[in-house]
């Protein structure tokens, strides 16, 4: 009997234990955020890296994601004659969810892991050690500019999805569905509220926090060399998805 | 002055470091020789405080790093320069920005004065023109080579060297020898080199301390060391296995 509870609570100890370490990780970096010498230039550096260069992806899904939705909201609409409606649909879907969860999928997809895979690569060719040999703090130096890149990046990079998805319903409903360019205008100025668009840009400031933590956590703790920093990529994406998900329901059910 | 006293190290159940103790003098080059997986580069990382012993002290200049902080050990570690096995160059620096990171990060010299500083140490590691190169672009005896720029930049007092010349072809690991030397004259450092390689040991050390089994079994000037009777330290340095010297 007791090692049926062993067996079944073992994971649930692991997962509590490595999410205790993420946790001391991130009071660790938010610590040296405040303390001198501040890395601007890095942080610019990570911005870039985290947000321009995650850019033409995160609008192509967006841009999708928006006509997708025109075509599928119109089909369901036009049974009840409600096609004026599509606008504010594509418009409160994508600020509300699809534009914060999307572009943190996306930019989890190409930055966190990349995040995870450079300092994994760093940690096995002793580059860390390094820093620590010649007295430079490696959480500030690494980490935190990362995580303030994330928590800045994503929501700019939501606000340009946001707008490209919502260009791209207006596309499919106006020029190929026909339905009046006022109307589909006018009702999304009527039902998307101020609220809906901060509340998504916090959304994703959130998730900017969750991906670039967990991507430097997994690649800060890389053990196991080349081997280790393929696994160390593969856990970022993965735990990050599943936390943003899982983040996405707490902070939907608090915000709106 | 270095010395480790009674500390002992574990992985698991595995001990690597059992009540070593190791006294290394300053302005000397101390070799530390062992077999591979003897725990050579586990001794080199508690004397930079890389790791933490399970027990013990180590004293750096009558310092117990030990019982250091984080702030304090970075102010201790400033005396010291480290070349890592794989140099452990930073991929996305050039090597003039490599070279110049512990002078942009410890020091409030000009632009100007550091890229001087910067010349002059690839230059004393017999490199030139090879600042704007980025190390991905470097064969291993110059990553060697701007490691080691690297770790003198700031002069330090202490120089560790870990496995300096493994992987390296015979001419140069000469080559990084005689850098060793020449380095040691010129700065007066303290050295500490971790090598499994005999030929390289007695050329450069001063004295050597023998790693077998998590101790420090013998310890000693290079003449001293030839004629040492304990049974491993002359199974090593006459390169036998313990079968040819029963055979």
């Amino acid at each position: 009997m007791i090692k049926l509870f062993e067996f079944t609570g073992r994971p649930f100890i692991s997962i509590a234990e490595e999410f205790g370490r993420i946790m001391l990780l991130f009071l660790s970096a938010s610590s040296w955020a405040f303390r001198p010498p501040f890395r601007f230039r890095i942080v610019f550096k990570q911005m870039e890296s985290v947000g321009v260069n995650s850019v033409i992806v995160v609008l192509i899904t967006a841009i999708s994601s928006g006509m997708v939705l025109a075509l599928q909201s119109y089909y369901g609409f036009r049974m009840f004659g409600g096609e004026s409606l599509v606008g504010a649909t594509v418009a409160l879907s994508l600020t509300r969810e699809i534009g914060p969860v999307f572009t943190a999928l996306m930019v989890t997809g190409r930055a966190g892991s990349a995040m995870a895979a450079e300092l994994g690569t760093m940690r096995v060719k002793e580059q860390i050690d390094a820093l620590y040999a010649m007295s430079v703090n490696p959480v500030q130096f690494l980490i935190m500019p990362r995580i303030i890149a994330g928590i800045l990046m994503l929501p700019i990079l939501t606000i340009l999805a946001d707008f490209v998805g919502i260009i791209g319903g207006y596309f499919v409903g106006v020029e190929l569905l026909n339905i009046n360019s006022g109307i589909f205008m006018a009702r999304i100025f009527e039902m998307v509220k101020l609220n809906d668009i901060v509340n998504g840009l916090i959304k994703s400031a959130c998730f900017g926090l969750i991906l670039s933590l967990v991507g430097c956590y997994k690649g800060f703790y890389t053990v196991g060399g080349a081997e280790g920093v393929g696994k160390a990529a593969t856990q970022a994406v993965v735990i990050s998805t599943v936390s943003i998900f899982i983040g996405d329901f707490f902070l939907t059910a608090v915000m709106f | 002055m270095i010395r480790l006293i009674k500390v002992c190290k574990s992985f698991g159940k595995q001990k690597v470091l059992v009540d070593l103790d190791l006294d290394i003098p300053p302005e000397k080059t101390t070799v530390i020789l062992g077999q591979s997986g003897s725990g050579k580069s586990v001794i080199l990382k508690h004397i930079i405080a890389l790791m933490n012993p399970d027990s013990g002290q180590i004293l750096v200049n009558g310092t117990d790093i030990t019982r250091l902080n984080d702030k304090e050990l970075n102010e201790i570690r400033k005396n010291f320069g480290m070349l890592f096995q794989d140099a452990a160059l930073f991929d996305s620096m050039t090597v003039g920005e490599n070279v110049a990171f512990p002078l942009k990060e410890h020091t409030r010299l000009s632009q100007k004065q550091i890229k001087t500083i910067v010349e002059e140490k690839l230059m004393q590691v017999g490199l030139k023109d090879v600042t704007q190169k980025m190390p991905a672009e470097l064969s291993g005896g110059m990553r060697k080579r701007v490691g080691l720029a690297r770790a003198i930049a700031l002069d330090p007092k202490i120089i560790l060297f870990d496995e300096p010349i493994t992987g390296l072809d015979p001419i140069m690991s000469d080559a990084i020898d005689n850098l060793i030397i020449q380095t040691q004259q010129h700065t007066k450092a303290t050295c500490v080199v971790i090598t499994h390689n005999i030929e390289s040991t007695f050329k450069i050390a001063h004295r050597i301390a023998i790693l077998y089994e998590g101790k420090i079994v013998e310890c000693g000037t290079p003449p001293e060391i030839e004629i040492s009777a304990h049974p491993f330290v002359q199974r090593f340095i006459n390169r036998k296995t313990k079968d040819s010297n029963c055979g």
